[in-house]
């Protein structure tokens, strides 16, 4: 069932609205890269909630003026206005009260959220309020969906991706380099007012897919995770975009064979995973690396004490650093070097004697810095500057 | 006010204060300390905690109840912590990702685990149920009074209450460290206090107050009490005492206003029914954030 679902084997509808979640997608993950990057992520937290007063109003307006209250495009237009209402009083709050923008987001999200659950209750209370269905609009549920409006969630969809990757130029330099942006003649202002623009026009869409409350891990989590792979920007836009992508496919396909289970929860699980694996494993900044990386250095740093200790005639206590020395062979395991490991001890010691010497001298400042104790000094030193540091080295000490 | 009042609304109303206040005087803190969003990503974990043990009791019982929601706020705040850092991301980006995804987890638990039975789905968890705390034993103002009456008040009173002391009792006897370490934190580490753990110490408390709120009121007022009393506090005063003396001021005036417009409002207008409380009582503290917002003293930076 899922293979087929997954392969789009489920009919028309279920076919338009699992593409169409993957052009949402990829669209809220390239959107979200840029909120991400300008450091405004929950903003839209703030829009999102702010759609569902206006989709419990426009229900009872279309009701009141005598027509079909579910009509989806006229529920989206009023999450729009609203959204857009909500998102002016944060930038309100922001900039003309002493409000800081957390602050503005959490006010306007939690109350217009509480407006719409009032406006809610009232429909629930209206004749034909019983089967609204507007819960659906919470959480996301696209199983089931009715043909006209599977279509106007692909071409919406469609359009938003349109939208993003025409507006991607100045997004990403606004993004990636504000002040350069600045000196060509783009005005921020107006960029992230386009930026915030898209934002609102990928959550209106993603109402009905993912739901109000958590199309925010649509915005975020792919940003996040492109984040772990590439520093590269362009790269970011593109992973997150594909991560965006793949959440939408997966959790839409996933939701047509379970309708009993929303969308919307299906959708962000499936881009945490991506987001957990790449927390583990993605090269450099995953913590699998990281840790490789400390046990790799914690290493050199017992391998080099070890052989200084050696060096000069100590006995070396620590078991792990007996452990590596007589792993690599350099040492017996009652302690004793070999010949290998003498011969690296005084590679160590001579090592760290022309270090002590090019430290002291005020000459070789810039390559001093360069000093942790672990790189060897012909990585940092030309041999004639090598020659000069050894022709200053006194008669060899008297190992006692 | 008859016996009916005492009956159908004392207790809410007397919940809804305490859930208000409760939640209003740590967010002064958490407000300065540009930590507001805290409350929201704690009232979103409390659900995949509450669920989880559900399914681990197999019964709606408090204690673990509370002990699995206090479980899921430590582990977000610890997971935001981590990710945080180990991907060096920035805190609000890394709480959007954590507090979604318990969120979904929680909501899918939910749904894929036999829950029909019991009083639990997304949408109490949300905007809870407080009309429905209503006290039967009572039959006037003379059953305050009664031991056999006052047995049957809903316990979530006296739990809520409890929560409202323990934050109080937090913020007084911390109230110095506190307000040291919220204005200028690298002066209270100077002077030798330990602002790490104070500063675990206040989301703890948080929520503390916001997972004992979450049962009864759900949590889309317990953000909204957070964050709107403190802020239009902020509008009307600079100094730290009168700004929490406001903050609890409004979110009283909020949680009665709330529920009276809830409950009588509609009949007002010639409606038969009423609407959610909850989402009442946020809009209310929304309209006294605008007012104060407009027309408050302190309402600009600088001011």
């Amino acid at each position: 069932m899922l293979a087929e679902a997954l392969f789009l084997q489920l009919g028309y509808n279920a076919t338009l609205v699992t593409l169409g979640a993957a052009l949402l997608g990829i669209a809220a993950g390239v959107a979200g890269t840029f909120l991400f990057l300008r450091k405004r992520a929950l903003v839209s937290d703030a829009i999102s909630h702010a759609t569902l007063p206006g989709v419990g109003l426009a229900f009872v307006v279309m009701v009141a003026l005598g027509g079909d209250g579910r009509w989806l495009p006229g529920l989206l237009m009023g999450a729009a206005v609203s959204a857009a209402i909500g998102l002016l009083c944060v930038q309100w709050l922001t900039t003309r009260t002493r409000l800081g923008e957390d602050a503005a987001i959490g006010a306007i999200l939690s109350v217009f959220f509480g407006l719409g659950i009032v406006i809610l209750t009232v429909i629930q209370t209206m004749r034909v309020g019983q089967q609204a269905g507007l819960e659906g609009f919470l959480l996301g549920s696209t199983a089931g969906m009715l043909r006209n409006d599977a279509i106007l969630l692909a071409v919406s969809a469609a359009a938003v991706l349109a939208l993003v990757l025409i507006l991607r130029r100045p997004l990403e330099l606004a993004a990636f380099d504000p002040g350069y942006a600045e000196a060509t003649g783009w005005s921020l202002g107006r960029i992230d007012l386009a930026m915030m623009g898209i934002v609102l026009v990928v959550t209106v869409v993603g109402l009905k897919v993912v739901g109000l409350i958590l199309i925010v891990a649509l915005l975020i989590v792919p940003a996040v995770t492109a984040r772990f792979w590439t520093d590269r920007a362009g790269h970011v836009v593109i992973i997150a975009g594909a991560v965006g992508g793949v959440s939408g496919y997966v959790g839409a396909a996933t939701s047509a064979i379970a309708p009993a289970l929303p969308t919307g929860p299906i959708v962000v699980l499936v881009g945490f995973s991506i987001f957990l694996m790449s927390l583990l494993f993605s090269p450099g900044r995953g913590v699998l690396a990281s840790v490789l990386l400390h046990r790799r250095y914690q290493r050199r740093v017992h391998m080099r004490q070890g052989l200084l200790a050696l060096a000069q005639g100590q006995p070396i206590f620590e078991a792990l650093t007996r452990r590596l020395m007589c792993r690599d062979g350099l040492i017996l395991p009652d302690g004793v070097a070999t010949a290998e490991g003498q011969a690296a001890a005084a590679k160590a010691l001579l090592d760290e004697t022309r270090w002590s010497l090019v430290r002291a001298d005020n000459s070789f400042a810039v390559a001093a810095t360069r000093y942790d104790g672990l790189t060897p000094i012909e990585d940092v030193l030309t041999p004639d500057q090598l020659r000069d540091v050894d022709s200053r080295i006194a008669a060899p000490k008297a190992v006692t | 006010m008859g016996p009916e009042f005492v009956a159908l609304s004392l207790t809410p109303l007397l919940i809804g204060i305490c859930v208000a206040v409760a939640c209003a005087l740590p967010g002064n803190f958490l407000l300065l300390r540009r930590q507001a969003l805290i409350g929201d990503a704690i009232s979103h974990v409390v659900l995949p905690g509450i669920v989880v043990a559900f399914l681990l009791t197999g019964m709606v019982a408090t204690g673990p109840m509370l002990l699995g929601a206090a479980g899921a706020a430590v582990l977000a705040v610890i997971a935001i912590e981590a990710i945080r850092r180990l991907g060096k991301i920035e805190a609000g980006a890394a709480m959007g990702v954590v507090f979604t995804a318990m969120f979904a987890g929680g909501v899918l638990l939910l749904e894929r685990s036999d829950t029909s039975s019991v009083h639990l789905d997304v949408e109490h968890a949300l905007y809870g149920n407080l009309e429905s705390l209503i006290w039967l034993d009572a039959n006037g103002w003379t059953s305050l009074t009664d031991p056999a009456a006052l047995a049957g008040l809903p316990v979530e009173l006296p739990r809520m209450a409890l929560a409202l002391l323990v934050v109080a009792a937090f913020i007084f006897l911390f109230w110095r460290p506190l307000a040291l370490s919220t204005f200028d934190e690298g002066f209270a580490r100077g002077v030798g206090l330990r602002t790490g753990p104070l500063g675990l110490a206040l989301v703890v408390v948080s929520a503390i107050a916001a997972v004992a709120a979450f049962d009864a009121v759900g949590s889309i007022i317990v953000i909204a009490m957070f964050i709107c009393p403190p802020a239009a506090a902020r509008m009307m005063t600079n100094r730290l005492g009168h700004q929490v003396a406001w903050s609890a001021g409004f979110a009283a005036l909020a949680a009665i206003l709330g529920y009276v417009l809830a409950g009588y409002g509609p009949l007002w207008v010639g409606a038969s029914a009423s609407v959610s409380a909850a989402g009442m009582i946020a809009t209310v503290s929304g309209i006294i954030l605008a007012v104060t917002a407009v027309a408050g003293p302190h309402r600009t930076r600088g001011s």
